[in-house]
């Protein structure tokens, strides 16, 4: 039998029976659809968790005091006791790192803001004017700090979107002097809102110099060290040599731990291509399922067919002609339900893009085509039990059934 | 003649069902020269359709060989059968075994399709075959829409469509009036008198007396053949 032939002739078979035919194709359209879908959620929730990151600043390096316990349990550092705190000190020597770009130190602690008989309690972060370069932050009104000697507390503050809203209302902000906790500042810029922090939303905060915070709080401590590599090749540079300089000022204690931006979202990219690996091995059982209805189906078919099967032997169709009818018309059953489910997927996937359009709800391309194999080959597969009993069936039996 | 298109011998076929054994075939030797026109009769059950199965490939023996053109076709291989049955032989049958979602068209070119003929031959030739039955008007109709005797007519068609050298025929009017049932016959002789061999089982001892050779069955063994004054005996 000619290729063409074969598969017109499969087609007509299929189509002779609607019914059966479309339930069918949907029972593989549903699979993969339900692949495609199930990964772009789970593809979109690693691709939204990578973006929030990313939008930190991506050349990120963050020193924070204390030794971290992933090292695990080190004598030497229970001998010495308590880690050496982080001073301004340690970030000013920071900027002679050569692949540090910028060097940004905070020092937080909650305070009070109040103008006009508005009180509010706010969280004070003290930095330096870098600070918005490196955690890419969006001003909305006025500027930012000045740049400037950080030891000198010039009494200037930079307050976020809510706190703004919550003490001034409808009125100008910038220019304005506002009491924080027992000192007069001026306002000089309003941050974007929507900027994140790790763990810090800044519509909520108020930044002024670092110098005035510390001496607000009556403290020489720094909460931590923001450090902006010079691009991302030199984040595992800029890394070792925040370390190196550190040790040498703390006289040769290893007492700080660093963190860079790209272990954080290398965990979670792992972790939610994990959970995603996971929702398409689920879905694919479904299609596991449709293909074990495929056979069912075809099983039938052939019963209902024998009769149609004896006569083709009859007429010189070899068994390999007929075990080929069959497989092909499974194949097409699955290839026509793998595509309108591809087709039903990516509707679905545009359907929740376009209701939460921060959702980047894409499905990988892996996962499409996994999931269009899987179906295709589960098809196949479970076309050749009933291809075989077509094939193997006596002629004068087939023939005799009606 | 040198040598016989149909040479049988010492065919055997039993049929077991549970302890008890059937023969549906037993001893049979039979020559069949080519062109000839044999009608195989027989009291229900004597092992005539079991005996055209054999002729047709459709069954193997379970003794003895079939030499069908000289060559023992009973040794060979069920792929290899296939094609001798593709090339050589043509079935019509008692129910017309039409494949009911294809038009007249599609079931007359159905043998050149699994034989791999182009689409454009197929054309040409069951455009001739739909004339030669006077089928023209019923090209595209379904198994469905005609009457008994345009289904066989369409069912003679699909036989004869890569011009076989035999034509088995099992109660071909079985399922007709008598009227179209002569009319198949007819078609039938037509085709035997261009050459080719043409075996009919039938129960309609009318239509047995025109074969120029009547086969007896009885009890799965050939009990008279009009061509050999020698009796079969017990
Ligand atoms: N597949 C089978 N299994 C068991 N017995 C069978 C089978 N096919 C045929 N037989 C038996 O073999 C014998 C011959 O059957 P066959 O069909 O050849 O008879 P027949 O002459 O064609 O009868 P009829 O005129 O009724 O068609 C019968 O006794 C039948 O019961
Ligand atoms: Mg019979």
């Amino acid at each position: 039998m000619r290729a063409p032939d074969l598969l017109r002739f499969a087609s007509h078979a299929a189509t002779g029976k609607p019914l059966r035919t479309s339930l069918l194709i949907l029972s593989v359209a549903i699979g993969v659809a339900a692949v495609v879908v199930l990964t772009a959620l789970g593809d979109g929730a690693r691709r939204y968790v990578m973006n929030e990151f990313s939008s930190l600043g991506s050349n990120l390096v963050i020193v924070l005091p204390g030794r971290s316990q992933t090292g695990g349990f080190n004598p030497a550092n229970a001998i010495t006791g308590t880690p050496r705190d982080l001073t301004i000190n340690d970030a000013l020597a920071l900027q002679r790192g050569g692949s540090i770009r910028r060097v940004s130190p905070i020092a937080v602690g909650t305070s009070e803001i109040s103008v006009g008989g508005r009180l509010r309690e706010v969280m004070v972060a003290g930095t330096t004017s870098q600070y918005v370069e490196v955690r890419h932050l969006d001003i909305s009104q006025g500027s930012f700090l000045p740049e400037e000697d950080w030891g000198r507390a010039a009494p200037v503050a930079v307050i976020g979107a809510k706190v703004r809203e919550e003490m001034f209302g409808a009125l100008p902000a910038v220019g304005r002097l506002v009491r924080v906790g027992d000192r007069r500042v001026r306002i000089v810029g309003v941050l974007a809102s929507g900027g994140q922090g790790l763990g810090m939303n800044t519509d909520e905060l108020v930044f002024v110099p670092v110098a005035l915070a510390q001496a607000m709080f009556n403290s020489n401590t720094l909460f931590r060290i923001m450090v902006e590599a010079k691009n991302r090749e030199e984040i595992p540079a800029a890394k070792a040599q925040a370390l190196e300089i550190l040790k040498i000022r703390h006289e040769g204690e290893e007492d700080v731990t660093v963190i860079t931006q790209d272990a954080v979202l290398a965990t979670f990219d792992r972790l939610l291509s994990a959970l995603t690996l996971g929702v398409a091995g689920i879905a694919a059982i479904s299609l596991a399922v449709a293909g074990i209805l495929v056979m069912n189906v075809m099983l039938v078919s052939v019963a209902q067919r024998t009769g149609e099967i004896g006569l083709l032997k009859a007429l010189g169709a070899t068994g390999r002609d007929i075990r080929l009818a069959f497989l092909a018309e499974a194949a097409m059953l699955s290839l026509v339900g793998a595509l309108a489910g591809f087709l039903l997927g990516q509707a679905g996937a545009a359907a929740i893009r376009h209701f939460y359009p921060s959702f980047p709800a894409y499905a990988p391309d892996w996962a499409v085509a996994a999931g269009l194999f899987t179906a295709l080959s589960a098809g196949i597969l479970f076309g050749v039990l009933p291809a075989r009993r077509a094939a193997l069936l006596d002629p004068v039996q087939a023939l005799a059934k009606r | 003649m040198s040598e016989a298109q149909i040479r049988l011998s010492g065919i055997e076929r039993v049929f077991h069902l549970g302890d008890s054994e059937v023969h549906a075939l037993s001893a049979l030797n039979l020559t069949i020269a080519a062109g000839e026109y044999v009608a195989v009769m027989g009291p229900s059950g004597s092992g005539k359709s079991t005996l055209l199965n054999l002729l047709g490939l459709l069954d193997r023996p379970d003794a003895g060989r079939y030499f069908l053109e000289g060559r023992d076709v009973s040794a060979l291989s069920p792929e290899e059968q296939a094609l001798v049955r593709s090339r050589r032989i043509g079935f019509v049958f008692q129910s017309f075994h039409l494949v009911p979602r294809l038009t007249a068209f599609d079931n007359i070119a159905l043998p050149m399709m699994l034989a791999g003929v182009s689409p454009k031959e197929r054309e040409v030739r069951v455009a001739r075959a739909l004339k030669d039955y006077g089928l023209e008007d019923r090209a595209g109709h379904r198994p469905e829409e005609l009457s008994g005797g345009q289904r066989q007519r369409v069912a003679i068609a699909r036989a004869t469509i890569m011009e076989p050298a035999m034509i088995l025929a099992d109660e071909p009017t079985g399922n007709l009036d008598r009227a179209t049932g002569d009319e198949v016959v007819h078609l039938l002789e037509g085709l035997n008198s261009r050459g080719v061999t043409l075996i009919v089982v039938t129960h309609d001892p009318g239509i047995g007396s025109r074969a120029k050779r009547q086969l007896l069955m009885e009890d799965g063994q050939l009990r008279h053949d009009s061509a050999s004054t020698r009796v079969n005996p017990e």
